[in-house]
């Protein structure tokens, strides 16, 4: 992509909405849990917090079992992670490896606390004069507060708005487009507490150093644009502008949002600051006004529980560590049909095998799905090349060559077809009239690729390790060999010496 | 607490199937095979029906050799679909031996032995057509005028007899039923150095292509609307082809319209509608780039058109699908579309 400079282009975001490659226009199915307004389920009897819920390393906990803590209290920190808290007050009963919310079904160290029900905070330390904070108190507010993107990748808010300021971003965008079905949390808190989220992006702004500020919201979600501008107005905030963007999945994915707001894209194998851009969620800037402003860590999220597996779908503003199995019996529980559990979306939301696992920072959706919704019309089919999958492919790439040089392990052929450009958002996996369980081999494929670095890396290593070695030894012998031919040469001068020595006059045995 | 069977995202998927998308060709072909039956009678039908018949057969015994399962791949009228392509290619009082000895080929050699649904570098059809046209010139070049012609009033038994039997009903013979197609009698006439305007005087033209062959076209066409409309194939193939005919042949009609049929007549000559819509459009033989499909679709306009010029054929749809079916792979790898962010 040739452009004039695509940071300054990047600076009309939102002001015209563009279309981006492929994508599918799904039904949506969001409104069967937007009926009622959210609420706080009741305190479950014990809550599991593992200490591993970021992208990085397990959080050291600052804990043992017997500890009472309390609400807001850190109990883990991991540099450069974001820290992790005590959702309520009460007792820690253990610390021990539970079954994490992952579709593996591994373990991981957890810290689990029996609420004593009193739901008694730990003294908060707000910032309550913004405007005369810098932007590093700030960031170390976030840090403190364990401020994670709230989309799903859970990447520390702090790291990114520091690497943000770092890079000279102009524009922070908040994302609001939603594009997975069934899942209404963004919305729940968009059309409950807009005013929170304007108020975090304005945090945001200044710590990042941005200028101004896009939040993008689809069009399906009515008046949800004129309560953030309200708020925006009320703030008496100019540079906040709030952008519909036409509901095509998977446009909340960020290199989508990012084409679709400004046209441009963002550069194979970079990021949007290389735009001057960066993203987060709508819900991240709502933590952030809460830790900024309040004080107050990351121990709540809104989560959507729904699917037809569930009786009656709503969302919740629930606590990190409730187990799903509480939120579903706050739902009434599931129907006789129910046959698969997600986290997140049915596009790229993850299985879990069990209920008992606990709700994370990541999780924004429980999405129960019965034998009808994931029974597929029939068997897996040959590939016929139809094409429909290279035509609803967001990254423009050829999936049914790519499984095709997967299942051949043609491995250079996929790199250079753009494997690690695929987003995994199973479009192509949705429209195969063959079946074929595209995305699984594409993260095979993926797998296989990073396999591949890792071991041409370490033999590059074993290689450079072995020429230095042969150089070495050959520099020693060669050096050896020097040292002979000197000394060979000195006895010969000895020899030479001593016979001149034996001469009369003897001067130069004195010298 | 209770435990969940985990599976692969994504968890929904589209109702379309292979058998659903194979089911829209077919249903889209109906209007043709329709106006088919009118001009040139149910000899057609009966040509259908008997490919149909061989081509299960050899696909079932092909499934059988190679072990696959049976039902999936005999329901997913992939088979029926090239049988059919395949009978609308042919005289419909062709022998009952062409259909099996040309679906032999289509389904065994160029289907299953490449390895069978999506693996054929060929068109399974084309291949079929070309071989029993190669091998049995006069059987396959016995074509009948249409309709305002054909005065001797064969009904469905009659074409029965035919095909099984060779044996005409008593009043008539093959000479006497028997034409040159237009596209041949326009080849044979410019060759021994008549004008076009003159060879089209004769009964067998209609508007622009043959008479009868064009109303035909027209129904394909339009059963290949629907397609394009219902997403089943994509638009490129179908216009590059076309396109790339009445473009190349243009100029040549310009400079010498007495030696040359005008661009329309090319278009609805022969099976180049047909190919246009249902045969170049294959897409497990075809491009898979949109750029592919044009210079795939061009490829082909542009070798028909110099075979029926030059070539010893007259019409070379069938020859030019199977070269480019060749230079696919080829095409594919020069037109990689741009990725995001490349």
């Amino acid at each position: 992509m040739n452009y004039a400079d695509p940071v300054e282009a990047a600076r009309d975001a939102g002001k015209r909405t563009h279309h981006f490659h492929g994508g599918l226009k799904l039904k949506h199915n969001k409104h069967i849990s937007c009926l009622v307004p959210v609420k706080r389920p009741p305190l479950p009897e014990f809550l599991v917090v593992p200490l591993l819920q970021h992208a990085g390393d397990v959080a050291e906990p600052f804990v043992k079992a017997g500890d009472h803590v309390l609400k807001g209290q850190q109990i883990g920190l991991c540099e450069p992670c974001a820290a992790i808290h005590a959702p309520t007050s009460g007792t820690v009963e253990a610390i021990e490896n539970r079954l994490m919310t992952h579709s593996s079904g591994m373990t991981g160290p957890c810290v689990v606390i029996r609420p004593d029900g009193k739901d008694q905070w730990v003294e908060l330390k707000p910032i309550t004069d913004v405007l005369n904070t810098s932007s590093d108190s700030l960031i170390n507010q976030l840090q403190e507060c364990g401020i994670a993107g709230l989309g799903g990748a859970v990447f520390p808010t702090h790291t990114k708005t520091l690497d943000g300021r770092e890079r000279q971003i102009h524009t922070l965008i908040l994302n609001g487009s939603e594009c997975e079905p069934y899942i209404s949390c963004d919305e729940m808190l968009m059309r409950e507490q807009p005013e929170k989220i304007v108020l975090g992006a304005r945090i945001l702004r200044r710590a990042l150093g941005a200028e101004q500020v896009v939040i993008a919201i689809e069009d399906q979600m009515g008046a949800v644009q004129e309560a953030l501008t309200y708020a925006a107005e009320c703030a008496e905030c100019t540079s906040i502008l709030v952008v519909k963007v036409t509901k095509i999945y998977p446009e909340g994915g960020e290199r989508q949002l990012i084409k679709v707001l400004t046209g441009l894209e963002v550069p194979a194998g970079g990021r949007p600051s290389d735009l001057g851009l960066v993203c987060q969620n709508v819900a991240t800037a709502a933590a952030v006004a809460d830790a900024v402003l309040e004080g107050k860590p990351l121990i709540e999220r809104y989560i959507t529980v729904t699917g037809n597996g569930i009786l009656h779908p709503r969302n919740f503003l629930a606590l990190i560590g409730t187990p799903f199995s509480h939120l579903v019996e706050a739902c009434g529980g599931y129907t006789e049909d129910v046959a698969r559990l997600v986290v997140g979306g049915p596009m790229m939301g993850y299985p879990v095998s069990s209920d008992s696992t606990p709700v994370v920072k990541a999780s924004n959706c429980i999405l129960a799905l019965t034998q009808k919704d994931i029974t597929t019309p029939q068997a897996e089919m040959p590939c016929i090349r139809c094409g429909e999958c290279s035509r609803a492919c967001p990254a423009s790439l050829l999936p049914q060559q790519l499984h095709l040089q997967i299942r051949n392990s043609m491995w250079d052929e996929a790199q250079e077809y753009g494997l690690l450009a695929c987003i995994e958002c199973g479009c192509c996996d949705f429209v195969c009239p063959s079946h074929i369980p595209l995305v699984q081999w594409f993260r095979y494929g993926k797998g296989q690729l990073r396999q591949r670095a890792i071991e041409t890396q370490a033999t590059d290593i074993a290689r450079e390790r072995f020429e230095a070695r042969e150089a070495r030894l050959l520099r020693k012998k060669q050096e050896r060999a020097e040292k002979m031919a000197r000394r060979k040469q000195m006895l010969k001068d000895k020899v030479a010496h001593k016979t001149t020595a034996n001469k009369p006059d003897g001067k130069e045995a004195d010298a | 607490m209770r435990n969940f069977e985990i599976g692969g995202a994504p968890h929904m998927s589209q109702q379309i199937t292979v058998a659903r998308v194979m089911l829209q060709v077919l249903l889209a072909l109906v209007p043709g095979i329709l106006a088919y039956t009118w001009f040139f009678g149910p000899g057609i039908l009966i040509q259908i029906l008997l490919a149909t018949g061989f081509a299960l057969l050899f696909e079932s015994l092909m499934l059988r050799f190679r072990g696959q399962p049976l039902k999936p791949f005999i329901n997913d009228y992939s088979a029926v679909l090239t049988a059919v392509l395949f009978a609308l290619c042919i005289p419909p009082l062709a022998p009952w031996w062409i259909s099996c000895i040309a679906m032999l080929f289509a389904i065994v050699f160029a289907k299953h032995l490449y390895g069978g649904l999506g693996q054929n570098v060929f068109n399974p059809a084309m291949v079929g057509y070309i071989v029993v046209l190669i091998s049995f010139p006069q059987a396959m070049t016995a074509w009948l005028p249409p309709l305002a012609l054909a005065e001797y009033g064969m009904g469905l038994f009659d074409s029965l007899v035919v095909i099984f039997t060779g044996h005409l009903p008593a009043s008539l013979s093959w000479d006497t039923i028997t034409q040159a197609t237009p596209l041949d009698t326009l080849k044979t006439g410019v060759e021994s150095g008549r004008m076009v305007s003159e060879i089209r005087q004769s009964p067998l033209f209609g508007e622009f292509g043959g008479k009868g062959w064009e109303w035909i076209a027209n129904w394909f066409a339009l059963g290949g609307l629907y397609l394009l409309y219902k997403r089943v194939i994509s638009w490129q193939v179908p216009l590059a082809v076309i396109g790339s005919v009445v473009l190349l042949s243009l100029p040549f009609w310009m400079a010498d319209p007495d030696g040359n049929p005008f661009p329309m007549q090319h278009v609805f000559s022969g099976a180049l509608v047909l190919a246009a819509f249902f045969i170049a459009t294959d897409p497990v033989s075809g491009c898979v780039s949109n750029r592919g499909r044009l210079i795939f679709g061009a490829g082909v306009g542009i070798i028909t058109l110099v075979i029926r010029r030059w070539g010893g054929y007259p019409d070379g749809v069938a020859f030019a699908v199977l070269l480019m079916n060749m230079a696919a792979p080829l095409i594919d790898r020069y037109t990689r579309p741009r990725m995001y962010g490349e």
